[in-house]
């Protein structure tokens, strides 16, 4: 049950094989085996769980059913949830029961999926290895001595624990893609616009891009025919026909261009990474493809571009946590500025108090220019790349990370190496394009190596039709942990 | 360009975030590591280029102006940090 | 030293949307606290801004009715400061593209004319309100007005003295309400005011150091805070001293400015677009569609009531102080063209004097264009005398017969007596029961002669028209 695919959960629960309510908790009892060592939950809520499983049966038993019903998502602690803890992995909000619902999670409410439960995160976002968040850092279940990625680590290992058959995730500058690919599960960042933001609290506007994680990329296609749909509350949320993200999923690969840009494969990348994501292109190969070698010549200056953007519009985007309507108050202090300060010093992690200030600085007075609008020209810069390249082929192919998950603690007196790890996601956010990371083999230590696909605006069937016969002649995507109980 | 000690004070006032004189060392560490990265920025001649705000070229869209949303302020008051008579308490605010 | 003072004003106007300029919370006033902050104006986790349609076309129709570019693409962006009225930690307003841009306003000071430029017009977001009202030793936040959506009327330092300043002021004041966008309630802050102020030798083109004044919520305060701040910067210019750059607040209560905060401490509000939301373009249609929707501004009927009515500047400012006193003004002088002196003296007289003793709005006014021109029409007539006029317009007030003013004057028997025959039988039985006052008269004792008109106006209990009185009984006297 806990290996099944969503298309077989929502068989046994359409054939009435098993229930909503049973199925839920079957996921919580794994939960509860695994969460204390893995931690990639902040939240569980059993009875609100459980009423949204009984919501679902009477759902299924009158016939109104989708494929989603009753099937239990884990959805990131940044979607706000009414009625349950919403942290965003922070002390800021780590008493804040949302008095609303994200369209994410309206969304999903309305297919009649089931929350079960908030899973744990860099805090507010800004990490890539899940040890900023304040409730402690999540472990990679494929070896608990590594990190799961970040910043959405929580979903990624609760997806490859198996402790959720799905998850959401939100990107950044890869932070579906990466720990997806850490974590050896698929993930997709839509196309910018697609996912509406409302609700989902806001690390960087221009870039924030919410998706689902789940083993296979069928999988993911269903999720995002809940996922994606117009929001009249979100300003850049695209209004377009509803697509069937399923569609393509069998059509064939003979006509298929995959870009390799040599920029991503040249240094950088560990041999056990190059070799996993070369023998993933082979595959592709095989099943038809072609191969070019195209350009990405300003790939490097996306980790720079992409710390000046992204803290910049945080660093506002969270100065609505202040301590008055909501959240962490700091309980002594001298006068209202002292009581800001405390707050804020306080509610606050390390990493995120150093992203408000880098984005402060950029944005003060007499260096704007040179920061921020010269990070804005440069990001056209980066996004014309990919034009330009997507006239040589249909999709771009490349390792999610440079390396396989790194050891806890590894990088995080070092923020700067850090932040190197988004050096092939990051660019896709600036650009707005989708992409996704599927599993394409073990590397170091055994720990999983991601291929990383970007593909043009909009093109996310097609996408994810390529993911999907690569996993049809492939057994990565269906690999758990070996050292996980089986339930 | 080169971070001091003051630049970090500076920012981390308007920011809003305590910081202390060690820690303001140590931040001046860090950030000036990933200033070092983001020079590279300079080194491109950006002069012909638009710059970027989002990431899809699209124009607002308006709403239509009617009232919405009704009254939820014992809701969202049941989850702030000080209230009283339906407003939020703030230490004294001198204009 | 001559000093000259320069002035240039900002300005506040909430748009009368119904909803807020970027949530669909109301923007009624008055509301209990926090009633109308929706999850958008309080800034909860995860929301996000959606512009008003209506309060981009007030601002449109702002910018055509001062002449201005609309701008197109504009440009929302964040300005960034923590204060706890102002929940997101920024206002959403507009900084390098504002929807507005350029325009003027014609102004009157002392029958001399002058145009004062704007430099733009741009569109925000209110803040709410600190109650400073004790709690325990804190401020009390009230949200209701966070999101409100407000037009900054920037302008160019284009005048010279209090009194333009205050002119200016009105006038925006007046088209604002002309035009339906703000209800300019100075009590209820819908309409503040900013002054920058500074001063600067006669004569001379550069501009001294300038303050700015917050808090000026009526035109006379405008006046005297800018008289008083130019005097505070002559006195120590003329000690020799600096003015320093700062924001200043004005005290009524004490009619003086006061340092609220240096220009050292000031904000680096660092403005950048508001990632949350999108280019706003403006189509030419859109403007046309506002354009065609725009009345007739108060410039222009101003300018036409002088030369079609031949009415003078005075009166044609005052009846276009508001655009409702214009239409009443109009539909009145509409059923008697040729009487458009009488009209504006009764409305800006009688009518005005009425309305505001009894604090009723124009619209609301018991007598009606129509009705009122049937009761001039019979001043003018001479149905009636002037003063009985007033009598029936009482009557009329208070709906009498339909407040038809025939109606009234038939029911009264207030009907002039403007029958030249039977006035002359009146006069010659007066004169006959007065032979003493008759010989006063023709002896050349002149103040006989208003005895006898007196005597006359006394039998007829005041109906005799005067002038016909006059006329006759100096006839029969010359006998």
């Amino acid at each position: 049950m806990l290996n099944a695919s969503l298309k077989q959960l929502a068989a046994q629960l359409l054939e009435k094989k098993i229930s909503s309510v049973e199925l839920t908790e079957v996921f919580l009892k794994h939960i509860k085996t695994l969460n204390p060592e893995l931690n990639a939950f902040i939240t569980i809520n059993e009875e609100m769980s459980f009423a949204q499983a009984q919501v679902a049966d009477k759902m299924i038993a009158s016939g109104q059913t989708h494929p989603l019903t009753g099937i239990p998502v884990a959805q990131k602690d940044i979607f706000c949830a009414k009625g349950w803890l919403t942290t965003c992995g922070s002390k800021m909000l780590s008493n804040f029961i949302s008095p609303y619902d994200a369209t994410v999670i309206e969304r999903f409410n309305q297919v009649g999926a089931v929350n079960i439960g908030k899973t744990n995160m860099d805090e507010f976002a800004m990490g890539s290895s899940n040890e900023t968040s304040y409730y402690g850092p999540v472990k990679n279940p494929w070896d608990p001595l590594a990190v799961p990625g970040g910043s959405s680590g929580g979903s990624a290992c609760a997806v490859a624990a198996r402790m959720a058959p799905a998850a959401t995730a939100t990107d950044t500058g890869g932070s579906i893609r990466q720990p997806a690919a850490l974590c050896g599960i698929s993930g997709i960042k839509p196309t910018y616009g697609l996912v509406s933001r409302y609700g989902m609290i806001a690390f960087a506007s221009s870039l924030d891009q919410g998706g689902p994680m789940a083993k296979s990329a069928e999988d993911l296609a269903l999720l995002l025919n809940v996922m994606i749909g117009f929001d009249a509350r979100d300003s850049t949320s695209l209004q377009r026909e509803p697509e069937d993200y399923a569609r393509d999923l069998d059509k064939p690969l003979e006509q298929l261009r995959i870009g390799l840009p040599k920029e991503y494969f040249a240094q950088g990348v560990s041999q056990d990474v190059a070799n996993a994501v070369e023998a993933a292109i082979a595959e592709f190969r095989k099943l038809g493809a072609t191969t070019v070698e195209i350009s990405l010549p300003n790939t490097q200056l996306s980790i720079p571009v992409y710390y000046v953007l992204a803290p910049a519009e945080a660093s506002s985007n969270l100065s609505r946590f202040d301590g008055v309507r909501y959240g962490y108050r700091a309980s002594d202090y001298t006068d209202l500025e002292d009581m800001y300060k405390k707050t804020r010093a306080q509610g606050f992690g390390a990493e995120v108090k150093r992203r408000i200030l880098i984005g402060t600085y950029v944005l003060s007075h007499g260096y704007y220019d040179a920061y921020y609008l010269q990070a804005q020209k440069l990001r056209r810069l980066i996004a014309s790349d990919f034009t330009e390249a997507f006239k040589q082929c249909d999709v771009i192919m490349g390792p999610t990370s440079p390396a396989v998950a790194f050891n806890l603690g590894e990088k995080s007196g070092d923020p700067l190496q850090m932040y190197l790890s988004d050096i092939y996601t990051s660019a896709a956010n600036l650009a707005g394009l989708p992409a996704m990371s599927i599993p394409v083999g073990l590397g170091d230590k055994n720990r999983p190596v991601g291929l990383h696909i970007v593909g043009n605006y909009f093109r996310e069937a097609q996408m994810l039709n390529i993911a999907h016969q690569y996993q049809q002649v492939t057994d990565w995507h269906l690999r758990a942990p070996a050292r996980l109980p089986e339930a | 360009m080169t971070l001091s000690v003051d630049d970090v004070k500076r920012v981390a006032n308007l920011a809003r975030i305590e910081i202390s004189e060690e820690e303001s060392q140590q931040v001046l560490i860090q950030l000036s590591g990933i200033f070092s990265l983001i020079e590279q920025m300079q080194a491109v001649d950006t002069s012909h280029i638009e710059p970027m705000s989002h990431a899809q070229d699209m124009i607002q869209r308006l709403r239509e102006d009617v009232v919405t949303e009704s009254d939820q302020h014992i809701l969202f008051q049941s989850i702030a940090p000080q209230v009283e008579a339906s407003l939020y308490l703030v230490p004294k605010v001198i204009e | 030293m001559q000093w000259e003072i320069v002035i240039g004003l900002e300005i506040h106007a909430q748009l009368s949307t119904r909803s807020k300029i970027f949530s669909g919370a109301s923007t009624a006033y008055g509301a209990q606290p926090n009633t109308q902050a929706c999850g958008i104006d309080i800034a909860l986790p995860g929301v996000l801004p959606v512009l008003n349609y209506s309060a981009v076309e007030r601002a449109i129709k702002f910018g055509l009715a001062v002449g201005a570019t609309i701008n197109s693409p504009s440009i929302f962006a964040r300005k960034n400061y923590f204060y706890p009225d102002l929940p997101k930690g920024y206002q959403i307003s507009q900084f390098e593209l504002p929807v507005v841009q350029g325009g003027h306003i014609n102004i009157q000071v002392e029958d001399i004319e002058k145009t004062i430029r704007l430099t733009r017009a741009h569109l925000e977001e209110d803040a709410g309100k600190s109650l400073h009202e004790d709690f325990h030793g804190m401020s009390g936040i009230d949200l209701n007005r966070a999101g409100t959506p407000l037009l900054e009327i920037v302008s160019e330092p284009d005048m010279r003295s209090s009194a333009e300043a205050a002119a200016y002021a009105k006038a925006l004041h007046t088209l604002v309400r002309w035009i339906g966008i703000c209800d300019g309630n100075m009590q209820e802050g819908s309409f503040r005011c900013d002054a920058n102020v500074s001063v600067r030798p006669h004569g001379t083109e550069k501009l001294g150091t300038r303050c700015e004044i917050k808090n000026l919520n009526s035109f006379r305060f405008l006046e005297k805070a800018i008289d008083f701040e130019a005097r505070r910067q002559i006195e120590i210019l003329e000690d020799g001293g600096n003015i320093r750059q700062e924001t200043r607040l004005y005290d009524a209560n004490r009619d003086e400015t006061r340092t609220m905060r240096s220009k050292e401490e000031a904000h680096d509000y660092r403005y950048f677009p508001d990632p949350d939301l999108l280019p706003l373009n403006i189509s030419k249609e859109w403007i046309e569609q506002v354009k065609a929707m725009l009345p007739e501004l108060p410039e222009a009927r101003h300018n036409r009531y002088i030369e079609d009515f031949g009415l003078s500047g005075y009166d044609a400012n005052v009846l276009t102080a508001t655009r409702e006193i214009a239409d009443y003004f109009e539909n009145t002088v509409k059923q008697l063209p040729a009487q458009a002196k009488l009209c504006a003296n009764w409305i800006m007289g009688e009518v005005s004097g009425r309305l505001n003793k009894e604090n009723i709005e124009i619209t609301h006014c018991p007598v009606s264009p129509a009705q009122l021109a049937e009761l001039l029409a019979r001043i003018s007539d001479g149905t009636i005398s002037g003063k009985s006029a007033k009598d029936v317009f009482d009557s009329m007030w208070q709906g009498e017969h339909g407040s038809s003013a025939d109606a009234i004057i038939a029911a009264k028997g207030l009907k002039q007596i403007s029958d030249d025959n039977e006035i002359e039988k009146l006069i010659d039985e007066v004169l006959a029961a007065n032979p003493q006052q008759v010989a006063d008269y023709r002896s050349g004792k002149e103040k006989a002669f208003n005895s006898l008109v007196g005597q006359v106006m006394k039998v007829t209990k005041g109906k005799a028209n005067p002038a016909q009185v006059n006329t006759i009984l100096k006839k029969k006297l010359l006998e």
